[in-house]
């Protein structure tokens, strides 16, 4: 055979391929009340990929020590796989420095940590913070607490009944007094894309930081803080088919490194004396005490198995996802959807009329279908539709079309017992 | 399409038809007892305001927004605690947190509040079910708001 008929195909491995995908993912081979799980609650947390069962498990196995202190093999093992797990992260977030990125617990520390060091050096009374109506609890209370202890004022950016921010009215609430906007990127209730590089140039042009809560982002795309413009990213594992209790915040340099630290021990100092202790270099100096080192090397393998998909194929699957969920709950007569911003991401919240969403949540249960019914810690997004609860359907790379005829097979059962 | 045993025993006809056409609901007004009930949980949240006569229970209603459990339990139990002592009150809180949460048989007779029962297999619910009793509680010890957190 000459060379030039040999002709290889293009490398099909990467494109996209659900089967494939859910086959990564063991949990969802099992059923529940004899029949296959639909699992549409990965926004409120998500499945963990083989690879990430396999890289907390080799931990433990093979290398497990504490990291940072030991001479000895397996600690240098261990630090060395935590270190390498940062630098993934880095590269999951299109950070320019590894030793911005620092291991929180996740978002909810992240955006904690942010208050109470940044924060409390910068705000101070008659400041401003700037928030949407969007946002999670986590990210409204600890900007809250901030402003109370501070004498500054909380400033929220109205959403429209598309539940998308109103841009004139966000960029009047950006002023001089403005010290610090922190938006998610995405809505945890409503799905809303938040148009995160317009807001970052509106608060930068009064001197104001940003900050973004990444949580709900994190799973759906690889990202790229550069080119979002923030000052802060945060997001959490566990969400983004991690494990739990282990997250990142990432932030620039000059900023991390003016801050004081958030908590106090080991591992973030450099000497301590009793009359004055010298704190460690960033990361570390946002690190205190031993880490959840397995769940950091589990978290690093979960950003690398999203960053080894086919982004396109990803996105496109995930759009067909909301599409037709939308399509289908909207046949419905009796369902309204609550968030139909033009840019969303796949999640479906809604209400059915005359049937709470707690007796709705509990007959899907019995389709197999996890969902996440209440108010989603966003109380005020409940509160702007003028609804107490609502189902959310929140989908994740490994749905698929089974999963939505499940939804509306369990609907279908709704009102059959509701009539 | 069928429903299993477990989802049918939740929801009675009973609970749907309280659910549905809630009895007494409102809000006494002037009362001489009321409490907030709350479940962070699902948002559910509810008034009891109840007048006496003496020790006993004359006039209760309750107002508020919850689901199908919470509902039906809330005009159940203004059913059933009307014209009750308020030491009768107390024992049937007690025979209705047993019956919900199969702990221990209730002592009492309990008649439509039977349907409750149905929660027993759905641990989640049972805070759902429990809401207003424990708010019908608070007003006759004269509290204010309870939560089932």
């Amino acid at each position: 055979m000459s060379e030039a008929t040999v002709q290889l195909p293009p490398p099909a491995a990467k494109a996209f391929d659900v089967r494939k995908v859910r086959a990564d993912f063991p949990i969802l081979a099992q059923w529940i009340r004899e029949r296959p799980v639909a699992f549409l609650d990965s926004a409120a947390s998500a499945q963990k990929p083989r690879a990430v069962l396999d890289a907390e498990r080799e931990c433990y196995e093979e290398y497990y020590a504490n990291v940072h202190r030991g001479v000895h093999h397996l600690s240098v093992r261990s630090t060395q796989a935590m270190e390498a797990a940062r630098e993934t992260a880095r590269e999951f977030l299109g950070a320019p420095r590894v030793e911005e990125v620092i291991f929180v617990r996740g978002t909810t520390e992240g955006v904690n940590l942010v208050a109470a060091t940044w924060g409390r050096t910068h705000v101070g009374e008659g400041d401003e913070v700037l928030i949407t109506e969007l946002e999670h609890h986590s990210n409204i209370v600890p900007w809250q607490m901030l402003c109370e202890d501070k004498g500054a004022v909380l400033r929220v950016a109205p959403i429209d009944d598309r539940g998308v921010v109103d841009m004139s009215a966000f960029a009047d609430l950006v002023t001089e007094r403005t010290k610090i906007v922190a938006v998610a990127h995405i809505s945890n209730s409503l799905g809303t894309l938040n148009p995160v590089r317009e807001m970052a140039d509106l608060a930068h042009a009064v001197g104001a930081v940003v900050f973004v809560d990444g949580a709900q982002a994190a799973p759906h795309t690889p990202l790229d803080v550069e080119a979002l413009g923030c000052d802060f990213y945060t997001f959490s594992g566990h969400k983004a088919f991690g494990p739990s209790g282990v997250g990142i915040l990432w932030g620039k340099t000059a900023l991390l490194e003016a801050m004081p630290p958030y908590q106090t021990g080991g591992e973030m100092i450099l000497t301590v004396r009793f009359d004055k202790t010298e704190f460690n270099v960033i990361p570390h100096k946002f690190e205190a005490g031993t880490p959840s080192i397995a769940g950091a090397i589990g978290l690093g393998a979960a950003l690398r198995y999203l960053m080894d998909l086919d982004r396109a194929g990803w996105a496109a699957h995930e759009a067909e996802l909301l599409a037709e969920t939308t399509r289908r709950l909207e046949a419905r007569n009796d369902i309204r959807i609550i968030g139909t911003a033009p840019q969303k991401s796949a999640l479906v919240s809604f209400v059915m009329d005359g049937v709470h969403a707690h007796d709705v949540g509990t007959i899907l249960d019995e389709e197999g279908v996890a969902v996440r019914t209440g108010h989603h810690c966003a109380q005020p997004v409940m509160e702007h539709f003028g609804v107490a609860a609502s189902v959310r359907a929140s989908f994740a790379l490994y749905n698929d079309m089974s999963d939505v005829d499940a939804l509306m097979r369990g609907l279908d059962k709704v009102t059959e017992v509701f009539g | 399409m069928s429903l299993s045993e477990e989802l049918r025993q939740l929801y009675q006809e009973v609970i749907l038809d309280h659910y549905k056409r809630p009895r007494n609901f409102g809000k006494l007004d002037p009362a001489d007892r009321r409490a907030q009930g709350y479940n962070p949980l699902c948002g559910d949240q509810l008034e009891v305001t109840l007048r006496l006569d003496g020790d006993r229970v004359d006039e209760v209603c309750f107002e508020g927004a919850g689901c199908a459990i919470s509902t039906a339990s809330a005009s159940l139990m203004t059913e059933a605690v009307k014209g009750k002592t308020q030491a009768e009150a107390e024992a049937l809180f007690q025979d209705v947190q047993q019956l919900v949460t199969g702990a221990e048989p209730p002592t009492g007779e309990m008649g439509k509040l039977e349907v409750l029962a149905g929660v027993r297999d759905y641990p989640v619910r049972i805070k759902c079910a429990i809401l207003a009793w424990h708010a019908l509680r608070s007003a006759l010890e004269e509290g204010d708001q309870v939560t089932t957190e």
